[in-house]
């Protein structure tokens, strides 16, 4: 067990809705990230992956409760963990990278100021160590000029250049964990296989574990070593990527497979997840959510 | 830059002329007569007139006008009927203690109304806020003057705390070179001098700055609201920061720009407000005398006046415009 960076255990989130206990957002949701690797988390739109993702970090909405199951992250306990607490290892141990690079930088704050600010709060850096570090993380990145790169504004970059700013900020402080919440989706196809491939080098660097989120199992089986397919807030089908790619044994990952494009495949061979797949699988949550209504 | 302020100089201008008509032709068409205000009772027809030609008022409001502009734009602005100084100067020597008192009252507005803003949203959903949005509430019914009469009240009558009337104690013997007594009080590091400044200032500045205090407390507090639920600020949670530096550090900034257009606007009320605030607390500033200009239908000090103001709300837009490109760094460029 000392190997691995987060457990996540028979996690249940549900809609708050009064006393009752709501329709459910995350079943009995389970997974585990080894130290140094990276894991994917594959569902479509509305699985619940920005949940669980949210659900580590402490920032799900106000109306989603957490009901039962645990997060262990790196030996500690982030169900219910106070906030002080959590402060200080978010951004320290754990960190984000974004969805939307183009909201997800301050406005009116200039980037070096915006990378160096966790580095003075966890690490108690002076601010020329911490631009000194700033510009090391922007040159690992392939930012060029990165002297002038950390005097500007967000608006003075593209999509591209800002999530490179997010993701070097995000091995800032040399976490143990990465939460990456499909930090390509905002950005145009070749910037996304750039950013990809930058992600993978970095983890390679810094032997991060990273949880990758994203929609694309394409993605996925490039980039990853473990996989977690989701659907309906519960986890369909789990293991090693090159088990899962060459045998899946749950008809929804096998119907993901056929809707991922590829390139050795013609566009009009993609085919959608089939109706009754989908069917069966909403079928079991709504039996699983009756059955914990029940149960409370 | 230089294209902006040749654009706004010009705009400046034309407003200038604009009030200038307005005005002119305004306290020349309501009733009450300066001649009648000076003269007295027995003065005969012909006194009457002689004094009318004195002041040029025999000719048409055309005439007059040109009269009047012609000189104004040398910076002649004619002698104060009821006063018999140069309004020039009158209005000079008086400014200053207006300032003061505007920029007092600005300056606790906005920090009041900045406190406020940040501690409601500190305690947002929980029951303080809802203490903070009810007293708000209150102050934001409760106009000016309704401070003033209550602080003379309170502070001068039940609990005799503060002078209630002046700018500064007569019997303090300090030689002012300018009427900026703060300022060259601060400067001078008078501290008797200041204190006494204080006791005399704080409750006709109180009163102004109320008000505004409340509107930017309302408007702040609901674009910080806004602005907490921005991807940026949740990534300042996620990288651990606490809920007041995320409040302070990161959301204020972005949120400023909607409570500054507010403070701009609403400052125009200020500025109006000392006129009766002024007047209330026997303040010696250009409000004061504008009432009594205006009693006395003293023409020449009215226009003055009147153009006085015009040029402070002019400035405060264009310092508003200036503060704008300050808050947000993509109005910097170009
Ligand atoms: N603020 C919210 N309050 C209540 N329910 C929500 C809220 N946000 C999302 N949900 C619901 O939670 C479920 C999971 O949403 P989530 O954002 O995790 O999906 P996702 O897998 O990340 O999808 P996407 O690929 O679109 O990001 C969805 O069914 C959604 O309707
Ligand atoms: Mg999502």
């Amino acid at each position: 067990m000392s190997n691995t960076v987060l457990t996540i255990a028979n996690l249940h989130a549900e809609l708050r809705a009064g006393r009752k206990t709501g329709p459910g957002i995350l079943r009995n949701v389970s997974l585990t990230v080894h130290q140094g690797e990276m894991h994917g988390l594959v569902g479509e739109s509305g699985a619940g992956k920005s949940m669980i993702a949210r659900a580590i970090l402490g920032i799900l909405p106000r109306s989603i409760l957490i009901s039962d199951g645990s997060i262990d992250c790196l030996g500690r306990q982030m169900v219910g963990l106070a906030d002080s607490d959590r402060r200080k290892i978010l951004g320290r141990d754990i960190s984000l990278i974004p969805q939307d690079p183009l909201t997800a930088l301050n406005p009116a704050r200039r980037i070096g100021a915006q990378m160096t600010d966790v580095m003075r709060l966890h690490l108690g850096w002076s601010r020329a160590r911490a631009h000194d570090a700033a510009l090391a993380l922007l040159n690992e990145v392939h930012i060029r000029d990165a002297e002038a790169v950390l005097r500007r504004y967000p608006h003075e970059l593209s999509g591209g250049m800002r999530q490179r700013v997010l993701i070097a900020t995000a091995f800032a402080c040399e976490p143990k964990l990465i939460i990456a919440d499909e930090p390509t989706t905002a950005l145009d196809v070749t910037v996304q296989k750039q950013i990809l491939r930058l992600l993978r080098e970095m983890q390679n660097r810094h032997g991060t574990a990273i949880l990758l989120v994203t929609h694309d199992l394409g993605v996925v089986a490039k980039m990853c070593r473990s996989l977690s397919v989701i659907h309906s807030g519960m986890i369909v089908e789990q293991g090693e990527v090159s088990d899962i790619v060459t045998r899946p044994e749950h008809a929804f990952t096998r119907a993901l497979f056929a809707a991922t494009p590829r390139y050795d495949r013609p566009a009009d061979a993609l085919s959608p997840v089939p109706g009754e797949v989908v069917r069966e699988l909403e079928e079991k949550a709504a039996t699983f959510d009756r059955a914990r209504a029940g149960l409370s | 830059m230089g294209a902006f302020l040749l654009r706004r100089a010009v705009e400046a201008a034309l407003t200038l002329i604009g009030v200038a008509i307005v005005v002119f032709v305004l306290v020349r068409v309501v009733p009450g007569d300066p001649i009648a205000m000076m003269i007295s009772p027995g003065a005969s027809e012909a006194d009457i007139q002689a004094l009318r030609a004195l002041y040029g008022l025999d000719k048409s409001i055309l005439a007059q006008f040109f009269i009047w502009a012609g000189h104004a734009v040398t910076g002649d602005f004619g002698t104060s009927i009821s006063l018999r100084q140069n309004v020039v100067s009158l209005i000079l020597s008086r400014l200053p203690a207006t300032l003061e008192l505007a920029a007092a009252a600005t300056a606790l507005a906005v920090a009041l109304g900045v406190v406020f803003a940040v501690l409601g949203i500190m305690w947002s959903r929980r029951f303080p806020e809802k203490i903070i949005d009810g007293f708000n509430g209150v102050v934001l019914a409760i106009p000016d003057f309704i401070w003033a009469l209550a602080f003379i009240l309170l502070f001068g009558v039940l609990f005799p705390l503060a002078p209630i009337s002046g700018r500064i104690d007569p019997r303090i013997e300090f030689e002012f070179v300018t009427n900026f007594y703060f300022v060259e009080a601060l400067l001078r590091g008078e501290i008797a001098v200041l204190a006494d400044l204080f006791a005399h200032g704080w409750m006709p500045a109180l009163a102004l700055g109320l008000p505004l205090a409340a509107i930017i407390t309302r408007v702040l507090k609901g674009s910080l609201d806004q602005a907490m639920v921005e991807d940026y600020v949740t990534m300042a949670r996620v990288k651990g920061f606490g809920r007041l530096r995320i409040v302070v550090g990161e959301a204020l900034q972005n949120a400023a720009i909607p409570a500054l257009t507010i403070t701009g606007v609403q400052f125009t009320f200020l500025v109006g407000g000392t006129v009766l605030i002024e007047k209330i607390f026997s303040y010696p500033g250009i409000g004061n005398l504008a009432i009594d200009a205006v009693i006395n239908r003293d023409l020449p000090l009215i226009q003055g006046l009147i153009v006085t103001f015009a040029v402070i709300f002019i400035f405060v837009n264009l310092s508003v415009d200036m503060m704008y490109a300050l808050l947000n760094p993509r109005l910097r460029h170009g």
